[in-house]
């Protein structure tokens, strides 16, 4: 079957920032996201776990889309603005799709 | 002094308080119990829900008077005030950075919300009667704190980012303050009438949700308590205890200025001594993201609410009765 180049990127960020990100995303020509739940982890800022959070301080959130490789670095720019102060990682691998006139 | 320590110990014999007690021992002892996230959720709604309409249906039966209105601007206030006490205090006391410190004190001029609604099972409990309108000061004292702390900030740091429209929106709109505010208006509207016709379900079983809730905010405050113990200086637990105290000495002060009830005072003071860690806390991660989280969390959720729900409560409550005669 044939197959088509894509970059799939994953942004896990505080879920306060969830909406800012997303809304960024959308701003740089993203046209499909998808948001996961982030159950716990552990990195620079102290292991922390969703359980017994009261609010969503204290919560994470991934951000993944996947896009055409020539929107990438618009992608990452738009991302890096709202990311740049917070916790978070952004990661980018490359994968395939089939569809590619969906990204 | 006899009466004092009767109602000390009576408190800390209630339900409520040992429920959040066996949360508190079972997050040390590290067992697995553990409250759903999302019947948490539900339990908190529940709680807003009935503490806004009871207020609003109590107001409803008593009017609206200008004490209404002196007692909303001394909430919004005292919500200023007391980050620009608290950040004093903290650059004092701690070695806290001007960020950490702003952060903290923006949470001791907001409320919690649960701490209100256990002072006011203390009261009900007590026989006294409260205003049915702190409800609404409590609503109106959950966002101007944030506001004096990005002030601080700006003050101190002029690189510092501040409050934008989205954020702004945020606080004012969060869904404590539309459920409780929401649940206080329809109680005002509806009266006794509406009271009448949901009082099955938001007065008997208030007690036994509360027990539960406070069962999961004893395993939330432990486990925090327990994971950031190393953050926990003396100074900085030292202050967890003393602002209440000095918050408290404020809404003492509000509360007898504006000749509310020995049960409203209480409320007052509560309001006053309360630290925010629902709406405060995501402020600050989005507003003040350098400033650390563990610091704000473990001191207003591990220190001030257990303080607060086991000594706090009847040492207002015995103050309020005292100075007033009530």
């Amino acid at each position: 079957m044939q197959t088509h180049q894509a970059k799939r990127v994953e942004i896990t960020i505080e879920a306060v920032m969830e909406g800012r990100l997303t809304k960024a995303l959308v701003a740089a020509g993203v046209t499909g996201f998808t948001v996961l739940p982030v159950l716990g982890g552990s990195g620079r800022s102290g292991q922390w776990s969703r359980e017994g959070q009261v609010s969503r301080a204290g919560g994470m959130v991934c951000v993944v889309c996947i896009i055409r490789p020539d929107r990438l670095d618009a992608l990452l720019d738009a991302a890096f603005a709202v990311v740049e102060r917070h916790i978070g990682v952004v990661s980018v691998i490359d994968c395939e799709v089939l569809r590619a006139e969906r990204f | 002094m006899d009466g004092m320590l009767s109602l000390a110990a009576n408190n800390l014999l209630s339900p409520i308080i040992l429920f959040f007690a066996l949360g508190f021992l079972a997050a040390f002892a590290r067992s697995d119990l553990s409250i759903p996230e999302a019947i948490a959720k539900g339990m908190s709604i529940y709680l807003l829900f009935a503490i806004g309409f009871k207020g609003g249906a109590a107001v409803a039966a008593n009017g609206i008077d200008a004490t209404l209105i002196l007692s909303l601007a001394a909430g919004l206030v005292l919500s200023f005030v007391l980050p620009l006490v608290a950040f004093a205090l903290l650059r004092a006391m701690t070695g806290l950075s001007v960020t950490d410190a702003a952060a903290v004190a923006a949470h001791y001029g907001s409320i919690s919300i649960v701490t209100f609604v256990a002072a006011s099972s203390v009261v009900s409990a007590s026989g006294l009667v409260a205003e049915g309108y702190m409800v609404a000061v409590a609503a109106v004292m959950e966002a101007p704190a944030i506001l004096s702390a990005l002030w601080l900030i700006a003050r101190y740091d002029k690189g510092a980012a501040g409050m934008d429209a989205g954020l702004m929106r945020e606080i004012l709109l969060n869904g404590s303050i539309v459920l409780l505010v929401g649940s206080f208006l329809i109680g005002a509207i509806t009266g006794a009438e509406g009271m009448d016709l949901i009082a099955p379900f938001i007065v008997a079983p208030f007690q036994g949700v509360l027990c539960l809730f406070l069962l999961d905010m004893g395993l939330v405050a432990g486990r925090g308590l327990r994971d950031a113990r190393g953050v926990l200086k003396p100074g900085l637990f030292a202050f967890g205890v003393l602002m209440p105290l000095v918050g408290s000495g404020f809404g003492l002060l509000a509360g007898v200025l504006l000749g509310l009830s020995p049960g409203g005072v209480v409320l007052f003071m509560t309001l006053s001594a309360s630290a925010s860690y629902i709406a405060v806390p995501a402020a600050m991660r989005v507003a003040l993201p350098e400033a650390n989280p563990s610091i704000y969390l473990t001191l207003s959720l591990g220190v001030t609410f257990p303080f607060n729900l086991t000594i706090g409560i009847p040492l207002y409550l015995a103050v309020a009765t005292f100075v007033t005669g009530g």
